[in-house]
């Protein structure tokens, strides 16, 4: 009783969870209830119980209303997609003209508007495209086919790969010096010889339209919310929820309205790249001294004057960032859009996966991950690059990197020429090593797969089993064994505790838009994979962020692999995953922990190293051992950055679990993935991304208000 | 006399959503205590002063004085709640957006505490900046630029970029800046605030030089009262947005308006600060001896000289006409026995 007075906020916690308890206890399971016909599927039963809201009839199957609610939320699935529809179909019907059959015809607006956008975004695809690997496409945009047949030398070939590996090492060079040289030319040559080069310049022409293009819209969008606080505030809930919203989920209606295919992929694309880039242009012109804006103002600059000589400039390291993580989501779009028919690396991957042919798999991911690697780090070299001065150097020393890159062309176009004499039949090494012509290891790899199944078949049997039965199949009753009234009482209670009365309601809105849509079950499981990933994740993080930390090189290593894994599209964790562990609910769980173990660890280190050097100091000289000041000092300090790690954690392993559904899970990104080929999927793919959001923003919610009434408290920040 | 250079009118900024309706509520008698209570913060309270042509007025304050604040509505970096700014003539703040650019690209240049350099362009690139904003051909500005270099004495580090240079030489930078563009009027916020007590002399020095020849009417900031006496031609010191005193240094150290400017100037030594004609008797006496001292001399320059005298010393005018008289225990009088009476 002492202690309870003494942390009078201890006591409210406990109080909360006896009521919780209480209410999980006092509440009786319906006999009815059963997790696999869930409460609200779109499929007819004498005994559902229905309602008509909006027009729309929604079924579902009734419990005490203290157990499960009543699906009130379910007609928006049905809505958004009607709605959609009709946009797409009947909205607005105008006359346009038509080229091909030279008359005008009629057509809803939007949909024009998206056929328009989708033919630009093709021929921008098409461009870079046919001109890494040929085609007639965009020549033909300009002429017409008869001009081609009438002029055959227009018929030019793509670029020979020669060229573009030793083009990518001289920019790598300009950018980052020697060592990055190096790295492009071998990941290029490497793509090459192992015959992936077809697909990853897809795939790199597809990013090359999407990362651009993203980059100017976050950039367009980041200035007018910097400029107008009515923009900022109309966007800022969008940027929240497209933080936390699972990726695929956009699929979904996108398909609807741009259809399938590489334009709709960059589309999408967009959609998830721009957010981020708006914050970081945000940050970055926030960051910038108001003396130099007054001195750029007190120089007599207008406003574009100011915009785009003082600020941008000022703000540039920022904006870069911001573009090194418009290329990162690319990367990770570029594969999840092969489920809309993009093509590359992404396809084969997905291809190989679905076949169980891991070998094939492992080529494909480590294709772009090396890619996705070098734009990285060119990237972040280009951030952090210094202007040099240019003023006094002489034409050549100006222009000795395009003079090479003039030289490397011609030679490449020899090297292709000669090429196509020494290889008389056949294909051409020197131009383009053919897509299964080059060295595959995919055939040992697959050895290595079967061998590491017949060797320890046993005991990762044993393994799975033990998870499966003894840990997680406990663990997912439970949460499902919670009434909703109680998981709501203990999610408000926890907000109102943390945040007051302004959190709880936040935080209340929030999970009743879940627990009113017809998913509060796979809801439920969606949460459950993601707590026991982040709680894994946490241990090994902070466990590994610490003891890293001890040593100065063991702390920056730790760094460096933590980008490098970061670095890596989301998808290619699952490729070893299933090598050892088959496709179970423990590939999705290991994906998912060794995924969201990236920003613990990296969190726990930037937390640790936040603290003042002159704290570290000042506990030495009072005589403090290394574990006093680890947990009397560091921690303390440290832990409210720590928190936000785990923040960053919830939303990995979210994403994670979520993509985990191309294993076969039970939770919500089933569902998603279910409505990928659902012709009615799209409201039903968007609400789902909706809940998937919402869960992480709750988190997100708790954790943000926790950590800045915590940094107020500690006076840092 | 010709037409002020700045001409401020009871001038006020109030910060606050409702800072307008308030300050005409208030009816000119603006109290910083009930405002604050109506959640408004006044930064500039009644300000009314003129600096004339090729004159150095020095605002004098302590942080939260709103010093800056009254430079930022002078250069219309913020706008003034109320009164009437006037620069050489025009209404400042009936300025439209082009006038006002106009105004700065050619009549205005300002020195900051942080020195405020883009760091993305060298030297010479930012010295260059506003005359390119003014849209002036590059080699023209550039060859501009170079003799900016050469007056703060730059020369040789023109290529190199801000985050290379100190302090000091990132402040030469930024005064070669603001002075590029040739302006009439300079404002300087607290300019060598930022940098070491060594290198803010020397920078002091080396803006009195400039001054001498450029003799440009400036507005200079700073919280340094030393600063203020050794730079100012007039010195206004300002508390919680109030001018409690605008007058030449010799006046402030000898007649303090409010207790305010009394405790600053107690610690002042007067001997650096007053000219032999401050203290001099008017009257000549008979009773005087063969030295000549002029009346524009401060009096530590010549204290040690009178004090050898035993007799009353004569003051002359530029034209060695005698004007005055004064006496060693005078002198004696003025360095000691001020602070003796503080005590």
């Amino acid at each position: 009783m002492e202690i309870l007075k003494k942390y009078p906020k201890l006591f409210q916690w406990l109080f909360l969870l006896v009521v919780f308890f209480a209410l999980c206890f006092a509440i009786d399971v319906p006999e009815t209830y059963k997790f696999i016909r869930g409460q609200a599927e779109f499929i007819k039963d004498p005994n559902q119980s229905a309602f008509v809201f909006l027009g729309k009839e929604v079924r579902y199957y009734a419990f005490d209303v203290f157990w499960r609610l009543p699906p009130l939320l379910g007609w928006l699935p049905i809505w958004i997609n009607d709605s959609l529809f009709f946009l797409m179909n009947d909205w607005m019907p105008m006359e346009f003209w038509n080229e091909d059959t030279q008359e005008y015809k009629t057509r809803p607006l939007v949909l024009q508007i998206t056929r328009n956008l989708t033919a630009f975004m093709t021929f921008l695809i098409e461009l870079i495209r046919e001109i890494l690997l040929g085609g007639l496409e965009t020549i033909v945009a300009f002429t017409s086919w008869d001009w081609i047949d009438a002029n055959p030398w227009a018929e030019l070939p793509g670029l020979p790969w020669t060229i573009v590996a030793a083009g990518s090492a001289i920019l790598a060079y300009k950018l980052g010096g020697k060592g990055l040289a190096i790295y492009a030319l071998l990941s290029m040559t490497y793509i090459s010889i192992f015959g992936q080069w077809k697909p990853s310049m897809q795939t790199l022409s597809f990013i090359l339209v999407a990362a651009p293009l993203s980059f100017i819209f976050g950039l367009g969008l980041g200035v007018a919310a910097f400029k107008s606080k009515r923009v900022e505030k109309a966007l800022y809930p969008i940027l929240l929820v497209m933080q936390t919203m699972p990726q695929y989920a956009v699929l979904v209606p996108a398909l609807v309205l741009f259809g399938v295919g590489d334009h709709a992929a960059v589309i999408i694309t967009m959609i998830v790249a721009v957010p981020p880039m708006i914050l970081l242009t945000l940050l970055g012109l926030r960051a910038v001294p108001p003396e130099v804006i007054e001195a750029g103002r007190m120089s007599g600059c207008n406003n574009w004057q100011l915009m785009s000589k003082v600020l941008i400039p000022t703000a540039r390291r920022d904006i870069l960032i911001g573009v090194n993580q418009v290329i990162m989501v690319c990367f990770s779009m570029a594969v999840i859009s092969a489920f809309i028919g993009a093509k590359g690396l992404g396809f084969n991957l997905l291809l190989a996966l679905n076949q169980l042919n891991i070998g094939l798999a492992l080529e494909a991911g480590l294709c772009i991950s090396l890619i996705a690697i070098l734009l990285d780090k060119m990237s972040l070299a280009w951030a952090n690059k210094q202007v040099d001065y240019f003023g006094n150097l002489n034409f050549f020393q100006r222009n000795k990197n395009s003079l090479f890159f003039g030289v490397v062309v011609i030679a490449g176009i020899l090297l292709a020429y000669f090429g196509s004499i020494y290889f008389k039949d056949g294909y051409n090494y020197l131009f383009e090593v053919p897509h299964n012509k080059g060295i595959s290891t995919a055939g040992f790899w697959n050895k290595g797969v079967d061998w590491i199944f017949d060797t320890f078949f046993v005991y990762i049997k044993a393994f799975n089993t033990w998870l499966i039965v003894d840990v997680l199949q406990p663990m997912r009753a439970l949460y499902l064994r919670m009434p909703a009234i109680a998981t709501l009482v203990l999610v408000v209670g926890a907000g109102y505790l943390i945040g007051g009365i302004r959190s709880a309601l936040v935080v209340c809105g929030l999970t009743l838009f879940i627990a009113l849509s017809p998913w509060w079950d796979r809801a439920l499981v969606t949460t459950y994979m993601a707590t026991f990933g982040v709680l894994v994740s946490c241990a090994i993080g902070f466990t590994v962020g610490t003891l890293c930390f001890q040593n100065k090189h063991s702390r920056n290593f730790m760094l460096n692999v933590c980008d490098i894994f970061q670095t890596f599209p989301s998808f290619v964790y699952l490729i070893p995953v299933m090598m050892l562990f088959g496709i179970t609910d423990t590939s999705v769980l290991i994906a998912v922990i060794v995924y969201a173990t990236i920003p613990a660890t990296r969190y726990t280190i930037e937390g640790l190293r936040s603290v003042p050097a002159g704290l570290h100091d000042a506990a030495t000289m009072s005589g403090v051992t290394k574990f006093q000041r680890l947990f009397k000092i560091e921690f303390p300090l440290a832990f409210p950055h720590m928190m936000l790690g785990l923040n960053q954690t919830i939303v990995f392993a979210l994403f994670m679990v979520i993509i985990g559904a191309f294993i076969g899970t039970e939770d919500l990104g089933q569902y998603i993935l279910k409505a990928l080929s659902d012709k009615n999927g799209a409201g039903i793919g968007l609400t789902l991304g909706i809940c998937v959001a919402f869960i992480g923003l709750i988190f997100d919610n708790l954790i943000r208000t926790w950590v800045d009434q915590r940094k107020k408290h500690l006076g840092i920040d | 006399m010709s037409e002020p250079v700045i001409k401020c009118q009871s001038v006020y900024k109030i910060f606050g959503a409702n800072a307008e309706r308030m300050l005409k509520e208030a009816n000119g008698n603006v109290d910083a205590k009930t405002f604050q209570e109506n959640g408004c913060i006044v930064g500039v309270n009644n300000a009314s002063f003129e600096v004339s042509k090729g004159e150095m007025l020095v605002v004098m304050g302590l942080s939260g004085s709103g010093k800056s604040t009254l430079l930022r509505c002078i250069s219309r970096l913020t706008d003034a709640t109320g009164g009437k700014i006037f620069i050489e003539g025009q209404d400042l703040l009936n300025l439209n957006n082009k006038e006002l650019i106009d105004l700065r690209r050619n009549k205005m240049g300002m020195v900051f505490q942080s020195f405020a350099l883009l760091p993305h362009k060298t030297v010479l690139e930012n010295i260059a900046f506003p005359l390119q904003i003014k849209g002036i051909k590059t080699e023209d500005s550039i060859n501009k630029a170079m003799d900016m270099v050469k007056l703060v004495g730059l020369d040789g580090r023109e290529n190199y970029f801000p985050r290379e240079l100190s302090g000091g030489q990132q402040q030469r930078v930024g005064i070669a800046r603001s002075l590029a563009v040739e302006p009439d009027i300079w404002f300087l916020d607290e300019p060598f605030s930022a940098l070491d007590p060594l290198i803010r002399k020397e920078m002091q020095d080396e803006f009195l030089r400039l001054q001498e020849k450029l003799q440009k009417t400036i507005m200079f900031i700073t919280h340094d009262f030393d600063e203020a006496l050794k730079l100012a031609d007039r010195i206004a010191i300002m508390k919680d947005g109030i001018i409690e005193q605008l007058d030449t240094p010799a006046n402030i150290v000898l007649k303090p308006a409010t207790e305010y400017v009394r405790k600053f100037t107690e610690e002042v030594p007067r001997e650096k600060v007053l000219l032999i004609q401050d203290v001099m008797d008017e009257k000549t006496s008979s009773d005087i001896g063969d030295l000549k001292v002029s009346k524009d001399e401060i009096i530590e320059n010549v204290a040690e000289k009178i004090l050898t005298q035993e007799k009353t010393v004569a003051v002359t005018d530029s034209k060695n006409n005698v004007v005055g008289s004064i006496n060693p225990a005078k002198i004696i009088n003025t360095v000691f026995g001020g602070r003796k009476n503080n005590n």
